[in-house]
């Protein structure tokens, strides 16, 4: 006898609300033994990290502004994604256009009109997102360089690159010393909305509709799904691989750049640590766990971010250990990302003797 | 579908009674006596690194014990520094806390930033420079036992050469590694001190690595501005002496940390709360002085000989009654330009934009 991985055929509605909410009780059960062996109260725990991102519309506004990134970040990886392009450089590509965003706003505000500084801080930004992710996707279409490891370089690079910046050349001369850039022009400043809340938040959320409009209705989303299901079957269908692999990066990139856009210029208003909180690699369980659906996506970052921001009630409120609200965070999101896992794929025993009716079907050997 | 949402509701459900549940207790929690003064601590590190996190928990615990019932105390450790920890603040302020203390630089312009937010609170920030109505700064002189550690360390060497675990390049290090090293020069012309930059102020890993580097490179004392006890154990592992920071980190690994430049935030602490509970708080920037006892040498390891230890209390003799400093006159950098002419005095300005490194000192660094 033995067991493989097999695909389901049909993946039922049901299936995909319930697995869901299922997996994360599950997850709560879990983690509920470990508090228990730590003393303290699961549901007050799970009640303080609720209500620390959700329990009050300041709370909430708090929760936004780390969705915010999230989302960005969550929708380019999920374009990257879709074509089977693993670009774990969100991160790298978040800290460019913050970089770019930067440079914009300090050098290039006394040659430009006030109005116009804020568009072009966004679009060179942006820009400067999309040149980091557009060198891993030439590197692999015209070299075939795998792009896992050049987009995680990249973030280092970058990382490296901004560090010195704002401890070096960039450095608020009247800072005394200390690393980070003078504040931005305040023409430079997206505006928030509430709280730290920014108008980010929208933007993100349109990009996320549109995405899904061009990845569900249209010619250039139909190519996606058929590069991403079977690139030998599109390319013989006339379509162009190679190309849109880089658009798709291109873009990808560019929303990652806007996320760190908006996190120089409507929350720290200069380059300085703090930057790269992680929300890059975040975005790639953002993406796994919205099954690379946009609107999925804008949904997830703010649970997400709820775990997060939640996450710091374990020490507030319950008092235990920093790092009890990391292992929480990660034996949340376990069960879903396992769960997700059987929406798709189901255990089947096989006989060996009986063996050929399941090569038939598409195996994942475990 | 519907048995999806039935489920959800009953989760739902499920989980507004335990906030129900929740509150109520909270309330009975309050009842009875005199509502406690609410104070938070926002900590970079954990108060288990044995150094720099650790000594700002023994000054809370100091305090708590100094103000007994009157004061409620709590801490929230590992706070990334930039923009993210002022949410950390603001939900400390939204929960009635009355005075948070913040203790790294980092937090400075998201305490900023909160503290205008919420007038009625009491903010008190370490290392920094800008202040607000309620919002102060707190630090000590910290060069001031650096030196005398200096003295003990130029004696201790025979290889000339003393490592120098460095966090971040900023004034505060910075002027750190210049008077731990003109101590050095003092008792030891012949000295160099070689600083290895970490960029963190607390990895252990990082720290040891640095260690173990400088001692590969041919230091025979290691000294340090990090926030942890790794750097010594570093140099106690290879028989080599090292000169800690932070806490008294002799009682941590042993001997062969001769001394160590320590903090002393209790008496601080307990000053500072006192006066917000009594409403006689006022905005100040605080920078104490060996003479303040906000930093101290600490006690010195068998190991270091009776003649050091007169010296270091004849220099610190002068210190604390004003007849000199560190940073008098005259005074080089290390290209070999003066930097304070004979007769003169560094300004606190000076001293905490302070970014060149004085002769003696071997590390990279944009002077």
């Amino acid at each position: 006898m033995q067991l493989v991985f097999e695909k389901r055929k049909a993946v039922s509605r049901r299936a995909i609300v319930l697995v869901p909410i299922l997996s994360f009780i599950v997850s709560l059960i879990l983690t509920g033994f470990l508090l228990l062996a730590f003393k303290a109260n699961p549901f007050r725990t799970y009640m303080a990290m609720f209500i620390g991102a959700f329990g009050s519309w300041s709370n909430f506004t708090e929760t936004l502004v780390k969705a915010t990134p999230l989302m960005l970040t969550g929708l380019g990886v999920t374009i990257a994604f879709k074509l089977r392009f693993w670009n774990i450089g969100a991160e790298g590509q978040l800290v460019f256009g913050g970089v770019a965003a930067a440079w914009v706003a300090l050098f290039w505000s006394p040659f430009l009109p006030a109005w116009s500084l804020l568009p072009m801080v966004m679009l060179v930004g942006m820009m400067a997102g999309a040149v980091w992710a557009g060198i891993p996707a030439l590197l692999k279409t015209r070299l075939n360089v795998d792009e896992t490891l050049v987009t995680l370089m990249m973030n280092y690079i970058a990382i490296l690159f901004a560090e010195g910046l704002y401890y070096g050349a960039w450095r608020d001369p009247e800072g005394y010393g200390f690393p980070g850039t003078k504040l931005f022009p305040e023409a430079a400043w997206l505006p928030r909305f509430s709280g730290r809340a920014h108008v980010g938040l929208f933007i993100a959320i349109g990009i996320g509709l549109l995405l899904w409009v061009a990845m569900n209705r249209t010619k250039w989303g139909f190519e996606l799904n058929m590069i991403g299901k079977n690139k030998k079957a599109a390319r013989c269908l006339g379509v162009n691989v190679k190309r849109n692999i880089l658009v798709a990066l291109l873009i990808s990139g560019a929303l990652s750049g806007l996320a760190g856009v908006s996190e120089v210029t409507a929350i720290s208003h200069r380059l300085q640590q703090g930057l790269t909180m992680g929300y890059g690699y975040t975005a790639i369980i953002v993406a796994w766990l919205s099954q690379l659906n946009p609107i999925a996506g804008l949904f997830v970052a703010i649970l997400m971010a709820g775990l997060l921001v939640g996450g710091d009630q374990v020490q507030m409120m319950m008092g235990l250990p920093a790092a009890m609200g990391l292992v929480l965070q990660g034996m949340i999101l376990f069960p879903m990302l396992a769960g997700s896992l059987f929406t798709e794929y189901r255990i089947k025993r096989i006989d060996p003797r009986n063996s050929r009716a399941a090569e038939s079907n598409e195996e994942l050997s475990v | 579908m519907k048995k999806a949402l039935t489920v959800l509701l009953v989760f739902m459900l499920a989980f507004s009674l335990f906030a129900g549940g929740q509150q109520e207790g909270a309330a009975e929690g309050t009842d009875g006596g005199d509502e406690p003064f609410k104070v938070a601590f926002v900590y970079i590190g954990i108060p288990g690194d044995l150094g720099w996190t650790y000594e700002h928990d023994r000054g809370r615990k100091y305090m708590v014990e100094q103000l007994g019932d009157a004061v409620e105390t709590t801490y929230i450790e590992n706070v990334p520094e930039g923009p993210d920890a002022a949410r950390i603040m603001r939900q400390y302020a939204q929960q009635g806390y009355d005075m948070i203390f913040a203790t790294s630089f980092g937090y400075m312009d998201p305490m900023l930033e909160v503290a205008q937010e919420f007038p009625d609170v009491y903010f008190e920030h370490c290392s920094g420079y800008k202040t607000a109505d309620n919002m102060s700064t707190y630090f000590g002189r910290m060069y001031q036992p650096r030196y005398l550690a200096g003295l003990v360390a130029g004696n201790a060497t025979e290889s000339n050469v003393i490592g120098y675990v460095a966090a971040f390049p900023i004034p505060e290090v910075i002027r750190g590694i210049n008077g731990f090293t003109l101590g050095v020069q003092e008792v030891n012309p012949d000295a160099t001190v070689k600083v290895v930059w970490t960029n963190t102020w607390y990895d252990p890993v990082k720290e040891r690595e640095a260690a173990v580097a400088l001692l590969d490179s041919g230091a025979d004392v290691i000294a340090q501005h990090q926030d942890t006890t790794e750097p010594q154990k570093a140099a106690e592992e290879r028989g080599k002496v090292s000169i800690g920071y932070d806490s008294d980190m002799g009682q941590f690994v042993g001997d062969t940390v001769l001394t160590s430049p320590i903090w002393n935030f209790g008496p601080y602490y307990t000053r500072v709360v006192r006066e917000a509970m009594n409403g006689e708080w006022e905005t100040h920037q605080f920078w104490g002085g060996i003479d303040t006892d906000i930093v101290k040498l600490a006690e010195m390891s068998p190991l270091v000989p009776q003649p050091v230890r007169d010296l270091v209390d004849a220099e610190r003799e002068k210190i604390v009654s004003g007849e000199w400093d560190v940073f008098w006159g005259p005074l080089k950098n290390r290209k070999g330009e003066v930097v304070v002419a004979k007769g003169e005095k560094m300004t606190d300005q000076e001293m905490l934009n302070m970014n060149f490194f004085v002769e003696g000192v071997e590390g990279t660094l944009d002077d």
